[in-house]
């Protein structure tokens, strides 16, 4: 469960302040499959941070999990980030030099898992993304909904309470787009909060529920 | 993270980025190198004197007449002239249980001449002794017989290059020369050896002491060579020269012993330093490997900013990436240290090849220093690099491409 309480997020520009996230408080509950759409510039990225632990608000609460996350120290929230978040990027950020299996072990190394386990858990996940014949391909070998199905992998291969997607077909054609949003909403229905930052409205009103933001407030929430 | 998944995940980063890997090698690798070589070129020259002085003779103290400043006691009185070292004296200190040989030595310098051929050479007149004492080697016959050292005979022993200017290639063996006014007949002639002791030893003629102080009409010794029984038995051997001599001398110490320890051991630490400051021009040529390394690691961590940024995103803690940064330091500074062994190695052996006389050995010490200089250098050199990857903000990070 996430609650997010009059959250404010300010970023000085030269002398002026910006307000990215201005009193936003939002309450998501376990399974919800939330879109995030607005204009670019209205905050939308720096709230999916915030709920990712990856950014601090400058005022207000966030409670995960009856947590008060804002109370953690940066150790304490990276292993919040480990085990319950998984991210998902535009720009999918695969490790160059490692392949395809190897961006999905990540995780699990960071996480300290013994070998063996880990090469379970890689196979599985290869086998449920259909990426078994990719695994030893580096990214620069892999075409862009590939990269976006590893990524989607490593992002799960913790089996997180919430997937945070920011804008994750906006570098891939329709179809693979098209894809990448089906496996996503896989993911949701096996119970994972799904929360999807988008331009796109075919991609936004998937949803079941939908916020919109303008200027760093939101303006709608259905 | 376990250690050999941090040690895997560093190998994998550092061979990802060949160029920068070769350069943080090389910087290392002659840093370790030139510590290495110019160590061993030190303590090969303190080897060097050291042998050198060795063959003097071992545990040898010499006795010389009349006090210096550095036998210590109150100066000696105005006008007061030391007595001579005699014979006498030199036999006495054979009592000691210290003491495992004498060699009294008379200095002079006479004409010898055998058929027509004359020359001044200098005179050493000594006991059978001298040969051990002074590690003498024959070329030809033998040394002075020992025997009582009051005797006189007239006997000698050439030096290599007296005998080749009176006698070319014939053998000296049985034939009488002229020193002085007296006859002497050749019992032997010595082999080629350099200096010892401020004399060309292949430029005198020994004879027997006693015979020496008749021909100089002299009572007194040049000097007393003694062996001391062991290296421990030098301070005693010490004392007990002092204690007869004073006895023997109403009461004066009017002797100066020098312990050839003494003279080493100034050497020693002469050449320590040497070496040591050798030693600490090289480690700054580790000092600038350090700080090619820290560039090297900087200038990794804003190339691979969105892969800390990624890991930040997926769970690393900041620990995780200083330690995964510090790693790749250290094993990049090891792996270069490593090479550097090979070279220094490598150049000692062409070394020993150029130099066959002289003797350059790698000190353990110098490489047990090099290594762990190596080690500390990447330790030091990769913090500040790798707190600059722990530190980075991972939003800004991931925002680049
Ligand atoms: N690091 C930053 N420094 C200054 N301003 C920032 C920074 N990050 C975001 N902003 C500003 O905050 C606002 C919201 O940004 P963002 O959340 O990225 O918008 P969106 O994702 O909806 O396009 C924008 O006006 C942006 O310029
Ligand atoms: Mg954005």
């Amino acid at each position: 469960m996430i609650r997010l309480d009059s959250i404010e997020r300010v970023f000085q520009v030269g002398n002026e302040n910006v307000y990215a996230l201005n009193n936003v408080s939002l309450k998501i509950s376990q399974g919800e499959y939330i879109s995030i759409m607005g204009p670019s510039g209205s905050g939308k990225s720096t709230l999916l941070n915030i709920i990712g632990l990856l950014d601090r608000p400058n005022k207000g609460f966030y409670i995960l999990d009856d947590v008060n996350t804002t109370d953690l120290s940066d150790e304490q929230q990276a292993l919040v980030r480990r085990h319950k978040i998984g991210f998902v990027f535009q720009f999918f950020h695969l490790v160059p030099r490692l392949t395809a299996s190897e961006n999905i072990e990540l995780p699990l190394i960071l996480a300290g898992m013994k070998p063996e386990k880990r090469k379970d858990r890689v196979k599985s996940a290869l086998e449920d993304f259909r990426l078994t014949d990719r695994a030893k391909h580096r990214p620069d070998q892999l075409s862009g909904g590939q990269r976006q199905r590893v990524a989607i992998a490593r992002a799960t291969i913790m089996e997180p309470q919430v997937v945070l997607a920011d804008e994750p077909t906006g570098n891939l054609d329709r179809a693979s787009g098209k894809e990448v949003i089906e496996i996503l909403e896989k993911l949701n229905k096996k119970g994972i909060i799904l929360i999807l930052v988008t331009h796109d409205p075919d991609i936004g009103n998937r949803a079941v529920r939908k916020i919109s933001m303008v200027d760093g407030k939101i303006l709608d929430d259905t | 993270m376990r250690a050999e998944d941090i040690l895997n995940f560093s190998i994998r980063a550092s061979t990802g980025y060949k160029f920068r890997t070769f350069l943080i090698l090389i910087a290392m690798a002659i840093g370790v190198a030139s510590v290495v070589v110019l160590t061993s070129l030190g303590e090969g020259a303190r080897q060097y004197v050291t042998s050198q002085f060795s063959s003097l003779g071992t545990n040898l103290l010499i006795v010389l007449p009349g006090r210096s400043e550095t036998t210590g006691g109150p100066p000696p009185l105005l006008g007061e002239t030391p007595r001579d070292l005699t014979l006498d004296d030199a036999i006495a200190l054979k009592r000691s249980s210290a003491i495992r040989l004498i060699s009294p030595i008379s200095v002079g310098s006479a004409p010898v001449s055998w058929k027509q051929l004359e020359r001044e050479v200098i005179i050493v007149g000594s006991t059978s002794e001298l040969y051990e004492v002074r590690h003498l080697s024959m070329s030809l016959g033998r040394f002075l017989p020992s025997g009582d050292h009051r005797r006189g005979e007239a006997l000698c022993v050439l030096g290599n290059k007296v005998k080749k200017e009176l006698f070319a290639n014939q053998s000296p063996l049985g034939e009488w020369v002229r020193i002085g006014d007296r006859r002497f007949r050749v019992t032997g002639v010595l082999a080629k050896k350099g200096q010892s002791l401020g004399f060309d030893m292949s430029d005198v003629v020994i004879i027997p002491v006693a015979s020496a102080q008749s021909l100089f009409n002299t009572a007194s010794l040049f000097r007393v060579l003694v062996q001391a029984s062991s290296r421990e038995a030098i301070p005693r051997a010490r004392e007990a020269i002092l204690k007869t001599i004073r006895e023997r001398h109403d009461g004066e110490d009017d002797i100066t012993i020098i312990t050839q320890d003494a003279i080493l051991s100034t050497f020693d630490r002469i050449l320590n330093t040497l070496t040591l400051t050798v030693a600490g021009i090289a480690a700054i040529s580790l000092a600038v490997a350090g700080i090619l390394i820290m560039n090297v690691m900087l200038i990794a961590v804003s190339q691979r900013t969105t892969e800390i940024g990624l890991i930040k995103a997926i769970g690393a803690t900041r620990r995780q990436i200083m330690h995964l940064f510090l790693a790749e330091a250290i094993i990049l500074s090891i792996t270069g240290a490593f090479l550097g062994l090979v070279v220094a190695f490598g150049g000692v052996l062409l070394l020993t090849r150029i130099l066959p006389n002289f003797p350059i050995v790698i000190p353990f010490w110098a490489l047990a220093t090099a290594v762990g200089i190596s080690l500390l250098t990447g330790l030091v050199f990769g913090v500040f690099p790798a707190q600059r990857a722990a530190k980075l903000d991972p939003v800004q990070a991931l925002s680049r491409r």
